[in-house]
């Protein structure tokens, strides 16, 4: 039984490690910096999940699995704000490459309150 | 105490002096406290309940009351889809970092949500970067409007992952949402 889990432990640890070495290789690759938050956060987070998972059935009937749940929530708690942050900087400053966007509606909604700010706070930059 | 004259305090809650606490923020940090420890003993438990009050005196929030519920089994259904959802996204990332020789593009599209409420706004907008291939630029919550940035979207794409956003907030609402919150889904029109 427990060679069954170890095996299991071994599986999710590498599959996570993979998917870290994916999102470094996203990002290397990713033109700018929009879409190189896409996997800084994201392969990540399921990496780190499957490399906690693994962690968690070695340790299994050990009580310290608390913290690894601990883990996992403030990464998914903390993630998405700094990503957030980071994303609308760069937005804001003009570091995103136009000609990789398609469709932009948050240009359009912007040059919108330009024209019109009524009761709007417009946050240039 | 004064609670008669004071304004109405969000249910499940003591008042100590001029400061409301309330229970379901103490055992959120009494359970981090134990899981931080390891162990559920005595000692912990009472540690926990002394350091959550202390800090909920010390650095007080504004009460939030959210008209926050569970509904068991849309919970089930959001959780599952969750899984489901991001180890899809992670696929398609991965794919795209993977594609060598094409440069991705990608859009940003407004998704003006539905729900009025600031903790379901935030916990779709949560999910939302927490899925893969969507991360947001930029929020208005006075039009509670999302604006994300998704991964490897052209035009014709656009339609499809306002739909996904929407859905996802529907699933979140469905899930922890009061019952006005769920009504106002199906009077606007479900997704579409």
């Amino acid at each position: 039984m427990t060679e069954v889990l170890d095996w299991l432990a071994v599986s999710c640890i590498l599959a996570g490690a993979l998917l870290s070495f994916a999102a470094g290789v996203g990002l290397i690759r990713f033109p700018d910096l929009l879409s190189r938050m896409h996997t800084a956060a994201k392969p990540q987070i399921m990496g780190l999940a499957l490399i906690l998972l693994g962690i968690g059935l070695r340790l299994y009937p050990e009580p310290q699995i608390g913290i690894l749940v601990l883990v996992l929530l403030f990464q998914i708690f903390t993630v998405p704000v700094a990503a957030h942050i980071a994303g609308r900087v760069s937005y804001r400053t003009g570091r995103t490459r136009e000609d990789l966007i398609v469709v932009d509606e948050l240009q359009e909604q912007l040059d919108r309150d330009r024209h019109d700010p009524a009761g709007h706070q417009v946050t240039e930059r | 105490m004064t609670s008669a004259t004071s304004p109405p305090r969000p249910p499940m809650s003591v008042r100590i002096g001029q400061r409301v606490i309330q229970l379901p923020t103490l055992a959120g940090l009494l359970i981090a406290w134990v899981l931080l420890f390891g162990e559920l003993s005595v000692n912990t438990v009472v540690s926990g309940l002394l350091v959550g009050l202390l800090v909920m005196l010390v650095f007080p929030l504004p009460p939030l009351d959210s008209g926050f519920r569970i509904h068991p089994r849309a919970t089930l259904f959001f959780l599952v889809r969750f899984v489901v959802d991001m180890a899809q996204a992670t696929v398609r990332v991965l794919a795209t970092a993977f594609s060598f020789g094409r440069i991705p593009h990608s859009s940003v599209i407004a998704v003006p949500l539905r729900t009025q409420s600031d903790l379901l706004f935030t916990l779709t907008a949560v999910c939302v970067s927490v899925i893969p291939g969507s991360v947001i630029v930029e929020v208005r919550s006075a039009t509670h409007t999302l604006f994300v940035h998704v991964l490897g979207a052209g035009a014709e794409d656009v339609e499809q992952a306002r739909a996904d956003v929407l859905r996802l907030e529907e699933r979140v609402v469905r899930a922890f949402g009061s019952r006005g919150e769920i009504e106002r889904l199906a009077s606007t029109g479900g997704t579409s």
